[in-house]
């Protein structure tokens, strides 16, 4: 015989202020089988949790309906005062009176006669809940992370002092991203690769980290705590073990004129390439689609130069499977190239820049060697003209999201190019100045107040070239919206930051969602920036939303925190509500008929087949056999039986009647 | 083969060699262009200025009027026209209310059937495709295509070309054997309708064209527009006067570029009406 | 201009720009782009994006000043600004509500008296023939703004190039026309 109890909760006003909670109460106390029913203001408080621990302990409930707010707020608080007060925690079943009922609707009988459903049904379902208990499932203590940019190599060395096993994986020859490219970073002007090259020499030293370059992630499967991944080590045609990092191969090699990626295309690069001197690792690989031995089976000069004879033309790309409990996706942020604006004439005019293209200009390492040069002529620019939000907040050409970084970053290309050209002039046309961070308004004050940079606020209309200058066509909206025309010899446009190619593609191998514009999407916005919402799968960096460096360190730290906590425990515990195939006494032993549409139904591949064998060793029958491992509790092989044979603890064919029955019988 | 024509009041009147130009280019390949019976005038710049109703009813009623005819495609030279009729049509499918009222103001039938042609989508669709093996005479001159405001904006409702750095006329002229060169007032305004009322505002827009034009070597301007042409060619002290120096390169039609090209007669091209001499 | 009318509201004139055009002024955030790009703005009273911010307060003073502006006359509907804006605000429509407003409240620009006796005489030429009789824009221009002496030299040299028809050109259905006018011009009474 049930005895229910039943637990209505106010929430303050969230609940009371449009339902009538007393009367929701009064009416559960009528029902058949309900043993206590009240309603009280703050159900999830210390002496709302007393009220049910007091009422099963004294009433001797077999189960226990909270109506209150989502079972995703406090389901975990209700079971745990349950099983505190010694009732199984899966007796316990939260009815949403919240988000399902007092939030959408007005005050009302109806609003009132909908809680009052929401409860009955909960009753007569929990009327055939059973016991159960929650699995646990080992887990694997390594964890991989994708992207070995700032990012990725921060949350790798993280996770790897606290002596956990960490697979890094980078889709580019070296790792360092695209802080590797850049020249000085703000707001101090450090030497981005200065601060950056230690933490890759440490990340490739580190005993913990196992580094694998041009590899990307090629499948994955399993749950949190128990991944299996398959990862594609790309062909880089060279033998790792025995190539020194010599460089004789990239001197040698006569194909010397392919535009160089890590350049942003201002400069070259040969065919077998490490992509800048302090790659690591500091060993090239071969860009099959330019060499000529790939091409047309001649050549072979790195070959034979190679003192070690590492050059391995045949090598094939590698799958290699590896068992992880956590992942950590770093893969960063890509800049849109605004050949869509053809009013700015990027691609038709060559000194028409982006920033990314500006900052291996100004970089000592880049193709000027640190000096800023005209890519058409090489001439020092005497005028230099910066746009801002040249992509960004621009519904009509498809991104109305602002860039974040790029106001910061304008200002410190006008003052390095106002400190290697003394006498230029320089203007930044801007709409706003976006400089939130620390030190970050100060840093654009400097170049306005110290190095004389002009900032005029407007957009430009456009720009065309004449008798090699680029006339800009702008606007001092600040001045009634006077015309400004400038005779530039360069042009740099601030572009958009937008998701990398292939993050589509990543994101649906994962199973982690993303938004309309392709970056992964957080758990919560404010309060789960880390998380994505697969459980075991973290974020660390731009490639959730366009950001600086100090924001993707800490994001990066904060990852490396949620999977060191999750491997603190050698297991870890999962809900029951799993599916099971039903079994009864011989001869039927399963109304399963073995047709086994549930394992190719199965989108996790948790759905054995069982042989059930006679003492002789015979097989009688087969049927089907869920993994509780591996199960999700997705309830499409419940769908797709056509015996009935397989249920979801929890939510049993059983339960899911009586509940559809209560709603509609009237009471 | 016939096709519906709606010359425009403009190819009637001040720029009648537009008119010239494209009937014998269109003879020339045996195409008829079938005028719209009492077709009125477009209500041009002035109507859309002053009143809206005014402005869909006219060139509803030049449509309505096609297709009382039976005409399922009509060219229209004049780039306003085009411009007025297309805008028209597109205001027309989208609002049910304005259509009513309008078809109430004209007494007659609409149904959006007709097809309008711009000059350029004309020539590309019945002269182009067999236009190479007749050129007689190549247009062997470094010429800047005008294309002016009307012909490429705006480009949701026209969805002709491209609104930054078009290229129809371009390839055209290349066709012809012309050289187009790149330059930067493609698209820039000429001045329009302000040609009586502000001429001097027609001397700096149109003079800044002739300029850019006259510095990267054009030897002609070609443009596919009545208006354009007016303010390029007949207000040419106006823009000489902007610039401080006199300028000589013509103003052709692309027809008359096309019918040089072809072999035709420079009379009956109308070159002669011109006010700058056209000497190429 | 008192500061509690200065908001960006979508009452007042923007609220029937809104109404009649489908223009929303509070999309505008006043990049400039507009005014970068449109080949009159020096000679404008108040460039495109100022006439957007001064319709984005709400302010009636400021409203009053764009029916009386003489930038809502000299635009060219040339659609540069259309095409350019990144908030896709369909300016050229905006300027042809703005100026058939400014008409019926009597509040054109004495500077725009050209202008608009050009756009009325064009108008009134083709009310009566249907079609576009120079000769009679001419006259009509004239009268309206007696600037005679103005192109006189150009009517020969037109004739002299047979681009100049002394006879007007007739359609039949004139009544017709002129009766689209009638009705045209009797909703904007209203």
């Amino acid at each position: 015989m049930s005895k229910v109890g039943v637990f209505v909760c106010h929430c303050g006003e969230n609940i009371s202020a449009t339902v009538d909670c007393a009367k929701v109460a009064e009416t559960a106390g009528t029902y058949d089988g309900v043993a206590f029913s009240v309603d009280y203001k703050y159900m999830c408080s210390d002496p709302g949790q007393n009220l049910i621990k007091s009422a099963i302990k004294e009433k001797g409930l077999t189960g226990v309906v909270v109506a209150s707010c989502s079972p995703r707020m406090h389901e975990p608080t209700f079971r745990k005062a349950c099983a505190e007060a010694g009732l199984n925690p899966f007796m316990c079943e939260m009815a949403n009176l919240r988000e399902h009922c007092s939030w959408v609707h007005e005050k009302g009988e109806a609003t009132t006669d909908k809680a009052i459903d929401l409860v009955r049904i909960l009753v007569e379902k929990v009327k055939y809940n059973h016991s159960l208990n929650e699995i646990k499932v080992p887990v694997t203590k390594t964890a991989l992370v994708i992207g070995g940019g700032i990012a990725g190599i921060q949350a790798s060395l993280d996770i790897a002092n606290t002596g956990h096993k960490v697979i890094l994986i980078e889709k580019d020859p070296s790792i360092g991203g695209h802080m590797s490219q850049l020249s000085e970073t703000f707001p101090t002007l450090d030497c981005s690769q200065c601060i950056l090259t230690p933490r890759m020499v440490e990340v490739a030293q580190h005993p913990n980290i196992t580094l694998y370059t041009y590899a990307e992630l090629e499948s994955l499967e399993g749950f949190i705590g128990n991944f299996k991944a398959k990862i594609r080590r790309k062909s880089k045609s060279i033998d790792e073990k025995l190539c020194t990092g010599c460089g004789q191969c990239t001197m040698k090699c006569p194909v010397k004129k392919i535009p160089s990626e890590f350049n942003e295309g201002l400069g070259k690069r040969t065919a077998i390439y490490v992509p800048f001197p302090q790659a690591v690792p500091n060993k090239p690989v071969i860009d099959r689609i330019n060499c000529t031995y790939y091409i047309k089976g001649k050549c072979k000069v790195c070959e034979i130069v190679c003192p070690t004879g590492a050059i391995r033309f045949d090598q094939e790309d590698q799958i290699m499977e590896v068992e992880i409990g956590a992942i950590v996706i770093a893969t960063g942020f890509t800049v849109k190239q605004p050949d869509f604006f053809p009013e700015y004439g990027y691609g038709k005019y060559a000194d028409v820049i982006t920033g990314l293209q500006f900052e291996r200009l100004a970089s000592a390492s880049g193709p000027t060697l640190g000096e800023i040069r005209r890519p058409s002529d090489g001439k020092i620019p005497e005028k230099i003209v910066f746009l801002a939000c040249a992509g960004s907040r621009d519904p009509a050409k498809g991104i109305p999201y602002c860039s974040k970084i790029c106001c910061m970053y304008i200002a410190k290309h006008a003052m390095l190019y106002q400190h290697k050209v003394h006498g230029g002039k320089s203007y930044v046309f801007y709409m706003d100045i976006r400089a939130g961070g620390k030190q970050y308004e100060e840093f654009v004050r400097r170049a306005i107040e110290d190095d004389g940079v002009n900032y005029v606020r407007g957009r430009v209309s456009r720009i065309y070239e004449k008798n090699g200058k680029l006339i800009v066509n702008g606007v001092d909206t600040l001045l009634n919206a006077m015309p400004v025309e400038i005779e530039a010899d360069m042009v740099v446009l601030a572009t958009a930051g937008v998701a990398n190619e292939g993050a589509e593609e990543l994101a649906q191998k994962l199973h982690i969602s993303y938004d309309p514009y392709k970056f992964f999407a957080e758990a919560h916005p404010k309060l789960k920036p880390v998380e994505t919402n697969t459980a075991g799968i973290f974020l660390a960096g731009a490639c959730q939303a366009p950001r600086d460096i100090p924001e993707s360190v800490a994001m990066a730290s904060g990852a490396a925190v949620k999977v060191a906590s999750l491997f603190s425990k050698d297991e870890l515990t999962r809900e029951p509500i799993i599916a099971v195939v039903n079994r009864q006494a011989p001869p039927v032993y399963s109304s399963c008929v073995g047709c086994f549409l549930c394992v190719s139904a199965c989108p996790y591949q948790a759905i054995e087949k069982e042989e059930i064998k006679n003492r002789n060793g015979e097989v009688i029958k087969s049927i089907a056999k869920v993994n509780p491992g591996l199960c999700q509790g997705c309830g499409t092989c419940v769908a797709f039986c056509r015996t009935k044979s397989i249920d979801i603890q929890g939510y049993t064919h059983e339960q899911m009647y009586t509940e559809v029955m209560a709603l509609l019988n009237e009471y | 083969m016939t096709l519906g024509f709606y010359p425009g009041c403009s190819l009637k009147g001040s720029s009648r060699e537009y008119a010239e130009s494209v009937l014998a280019v269109a003879k020339a390949f045996d195409i008829n262009l079938e005028e719209i019976n009492d077709w009125n005038c477009c209500g041009a710049t002035a109507a859309h200025n002053m009143n809206k109703e005014l402005s869909l009813a006219l060139p509803a009623r030049i449509l309505s009027l096609a297709e009382k005819q039976g005409l399922i495609e009509i060219v229209v030279p004049c780039a306003a026209c085009y411009s007025r009729l297309t805008v028209t049509k597109h205001e027309l499918s989208k609002d049910t209310e304005l259509k009513a009222l309008v078809t109430e103001a004209n007494g007659l039938e609409y149904t959006g059937s007709v097809s309008v042609l711009n000059i350029v989508q004309f020539l590309d669709k019945y002269i182009t495709p067999s236009l190479g093996g007749r050129v007689v005479t190549p247009f062997d001159h470094k010429v800047a295509c005008y294309y002016g405001c009307l012909l490429v904006r705006p480009h949701e409702i026209l969805e002709f070309d491209r609104e930054e750095d078009p290229q129809s006329l371009d390839v055209l002229m290349l066709k012809v054997g012309a050289t187009p060169i790149d330059w930067a007032f493609k698209t820039e305004c000429c001045g329009a309708g302000l040609s009586v009322s502000r001429t001097s505002s027609v001397g700096r827009l149109s003079g800044k064209i002739i300029g850019d034009a006259k510095d990267r070597g054009a030897e002609a301007v070609i443009v596919a527009c009545p208006m354009c042409h007016s303010n390029l060619d007949m207000r040419r002290d106006a823009i000489n006067s902007y610039l401080g120096e006199k300028i000589d390169i013509p103003v052709l039609y692309i027809t008359q570029a096309i019918g040089l090209a072809l072999g035709l007669d420079r009379k009956a091209l109308g070159l002669q009406r011109h006010f700058v001499k056209v000497t190429v | 201009m008192s500061s509690d009318t200065h908001h960006s509201g979508i009452s007042g004139l923007g609220g029937e720009v809104l109404e009649h055009t489908e223009v929303k002024v509070s999309h505008c955030y006043q990049c400039g782009k507009c005014s970068a790009g449109c080949p009159l703005s020096q000679e404008m009273d108040y460039p495109p994006s100022v006439i957007m911010r001064m319709l984005q307060t709400g302010d009636a003073a400021l409203e009053d000043k764009v029916l009386r502006s003489f930038s809502i006359w000299v635009c060219l509907t040339c659609e540069m600004c259309f095409a350019r804006c990144p908030m896709s605000i369909d300016i050229p429509k905006m300027m042809d509500f703005l100026r058939e407003k400014s008409i019926k409240e009597k509040k054109s620009n004495p500077k725009a008296k050209e202008i608009v006796a050009f756009h009325k005489s064009f108008l009134d030429s083709i009310r009566y023939t249907g079609r576009l009789y120079e000769v009679g824009l001419f006259v009509d221009y004239k009268t309206r703004t007696l600037k005679i002496l103005d192109d006189l030299a150009l009517a020969p040299k037109m004739m002299k190039r047979g681009k100049l028809n002394i006879i007007p050109e007739l359609i039949k259905d004139r009544s017709g026309v002129a009766g689209i006018f009638r009705k045209a011009n009797k909703k904007n009474k209203n």
